[in-house]
């Protein structure tokens, strides 16, 4: 005997019901049965636990609802009850392959609240890791579509050897391979360690050639290019209206990365060229990604050669008792799956007031429907990959 | 022709299976049980208490003032102060947990701790067969002798070896002109 009966336990059995894998006998307009199937919570190609409700009628889509909040774990809640320092852990579970970045977004909307300066070497070493972090991003993105392709294994094994290398620096400097937690309000943590930008050249120095080794491995492969090509186009005014960022926009052909836009941090001392596709597709947007790493290592170049010596944290910064002025403030970056932004709104106190985050992976999403219609089931999984969305930040 | 861009690729793949008999830079794996990649200097994993001297009990940095503790993200530590006879709290811990479970191996309480009394442990082979005691680390698994910091973190420890000296040196300067005072009983000699 149920003693408690949860409020929504009718709407949840619904739910359960709908979960089942079922063949509902619906009458669409041309009296053909549609079959729906509930893909994932935990489908291997998903990119983690993520669930769509897909309708087709034969093998084509014709309906699709992303279901998601399964790795929801309250984080702008607990950023409300916490301190600011306290807050800056949480953000790199966000998006766990990009740590850095996320530690930037936020550490960028506390300066702009409390007013803070970061001294030019912080810049710069900011500069070096979120670019290293767009590069074992991208590559790892790389790995992961082409094993939702069905290339099991081979690229993406290659991309992890070469995101591990990445993974190395981030340990040698902050402590944690993914979960950095480097930057901090006004600066950043630590100081390199003796011999790091050699082991940095090292690591950028190798890239390049991985890079032609793994364009010569797929960009020309047949097999893929059928797969890719025409498949899950984004109109470029969808893309405009649905406030799609990143590499995904970008492949639309819209011009638009905060880089250039924004000017935040130093990056308007760098000479960069913005990768831009014309089809909007799912090869466009696999070649973004290439493209962008590609410039990636030139802006590295660059921050290593000019990174100049000095202190790395605002000496006005207090650890204890930070209490930035009542305001409010939005910090973003260009992440490397999009715009990051993270708005706070302080009253005065040690804990922020409202704490809201815009991530790019769940903005990213909502166009799955648009993109998927019309496509056979096995693209679904592509076109999702191309996205690249990552749980950790869609459901927060 | 059809079917050359797969040609091209399978090259690489030829390239990169043997290369790996040949080249170090392409069969990056470590057999790891039997081998193990050295730590660098920063890794950190789980926290631990420093303490002076021999006595791990009574050489503790850790005056319970429960910063830490109120820093903490996950809250996944517990202090209780020591009381003395009459009552009122002593600047040391009577308990000092810590849940290794629920610890994000994050060290804000490393950086926000004013006594440089907990660090950040590198040692990282912590299976147990026991879900609840085994993970949760009292006072006296957590204390660890300064030279063991000097020796995971040696240019971290240098450095707050030099500002816990200068401390002391200061404070033994002011207090000087109280004869007869005891030197500094915060910090037993090392």
């Amino acid at each position: 005997m149920v003693d408690f009966v949860h409020p929504n336990r009718s709407n949840l059995e619904t739910e359960n019901r709908r979960y089942r894998f079922q063949k509902a006998e619906r009458e669409d307009s041309e009296g053909q049965g549609v079959l729906e199937i509930s893909m994932g919570p935990q489908h291997p190609s998903t990119h983690g636990v993520f669930r769509m409700d897909v309708a087709l009628d034969g093998e084509t889509v014709v309906r699709l609802k992303p279901v998601f909040g399964y790795l929801h774990r309250n984080h702008e809640k607990i950023a409300e009850k916490t301190t600011y320092l306290s807050s800056m852990p949480y953000t790199d579970r966000l998006d766990y392959f990009c740590s850095m970045t996320n530690n930037w977004a936020y550490a960028l909307a506390v300066e702009k609240l409390a007013g803070l300066t970061v001294p030019e070497r912080a810049e710069y070493l900011r500069v070096i890791l979120g670019e290293l972090t767009r590069l074992q991003n991208h590559a790892c993105l790389m790995g992961f579509l082409l094993q939702d392709l069905g290339a099991m294994g081979t690229p993406l094994m290659y991309a992890f050897r070469e995101r591990e290398k990445i993974l190395d620096l981030f340990e040698s400097l902050s402590g944690s391979r993914m979960m950095c937690n480097y930057m901090r309000f006004g600066g950043c943590r630590v100081d390199l360690p003796a011999g790091w930008l050699d082991q940095v050249r090292q690591v950028t120095g190798g890239f390049g050639p991985f890079l032609d080794e793994f364009e010569q491995l797929l960009t020309t492969n047949e097999i893929l290019m059928a797969r890719l090509q025409g498949v899950g186009v984004l109109p470029r005014e969808l893309a405009i209206h649905a406030s799609i960022t990143g590499p995904v926009l970008r492949a639309s052909g819209v011009n638009y990365d905060i880089r250039k836009v924004d000017h935040y941090g130093i990056y308007d001392r760098f000479e960069f060229r913005v990768p831009l596709g014309d089809h909007g597709d799912c090869y466009d947007r696999f070649m973004m990604r290439l493209l962008e790493m590609r410039e990636s290592l030139r802006i590295l170049e660059a921050a290593m050669r000019d990174l100049p010596e000095g202190p790395i944290l605002d000496p006005k910064v207090k650890i204890r008792n930070f209490k930035p002025k009542p305001g409010e403030a939005y910090g973003r970056i260009e992440a490397p799956k999009g715009e990051l932004g993270f708005y706070l709104i302080s009253d005065g106190s040690a804990n922020p007031y409202r704490y809201r985050i815009r991530p790019p992976s769940l903005i990213n999403l909502t166009v799955l429907e648009d993109l998927c219609l019309g496509h056979k089931l096995a693209d679904v999984v592509i076109i999702l990959g191309s996205i690249d969305i990552v749980l950790g930040e869609v459901d927060r | 022709m059809w079917g050359q861009g797969i040609i091209k690729g399978l090259r690489v793949t030829a390239r990169n299976f043997f290369g790996s008999y040949f080249h170090k830079s392409r069969l990056v794996t470590v057999e790891y049980p039997e081998q193990k990649r050295p730590t660098p200097e920063n890794n950190r994993n789980f926290p631990f208490l420093v303490y002076d001297g021999d006595d791990p009990e009574k050489g503790l940095r850790c005056v319970a003032c429960k910063i830490c503790e109120k820093e903490c993200p996950p809250q996944c530590i517990y202090i209780v102060p020591e009381k003395d006879e009459r009552g009122r709290p002593r600047k040391h811990p009577h308990l000092f947990d810590i849940d290794i479970s629920v610890c994000m191996s994050c060290q804000i309480c490393v950086e926000v701790c004013p006594f440089d009394a907990i660090k950040m442990d590198q040692e990282y082979e912590l299976s147990r067969s026991n879900r609840f005691e085994g993970l949760l680390l009292h006072k006296r698994d957590l204390a660890k002798p300064n030279a063991y910091y000097r020796q995971i973190h040696p240019t971290e420890a240098s450095l707050v070896d030099a500002e816990l000296e200068q401390a002391r040196q200061q404070q033994a300067a002011k207090e000087k002109p109280a004869a007869g005072a005891t030197a500094g009983p915060g910090q037993p000699p090392q």
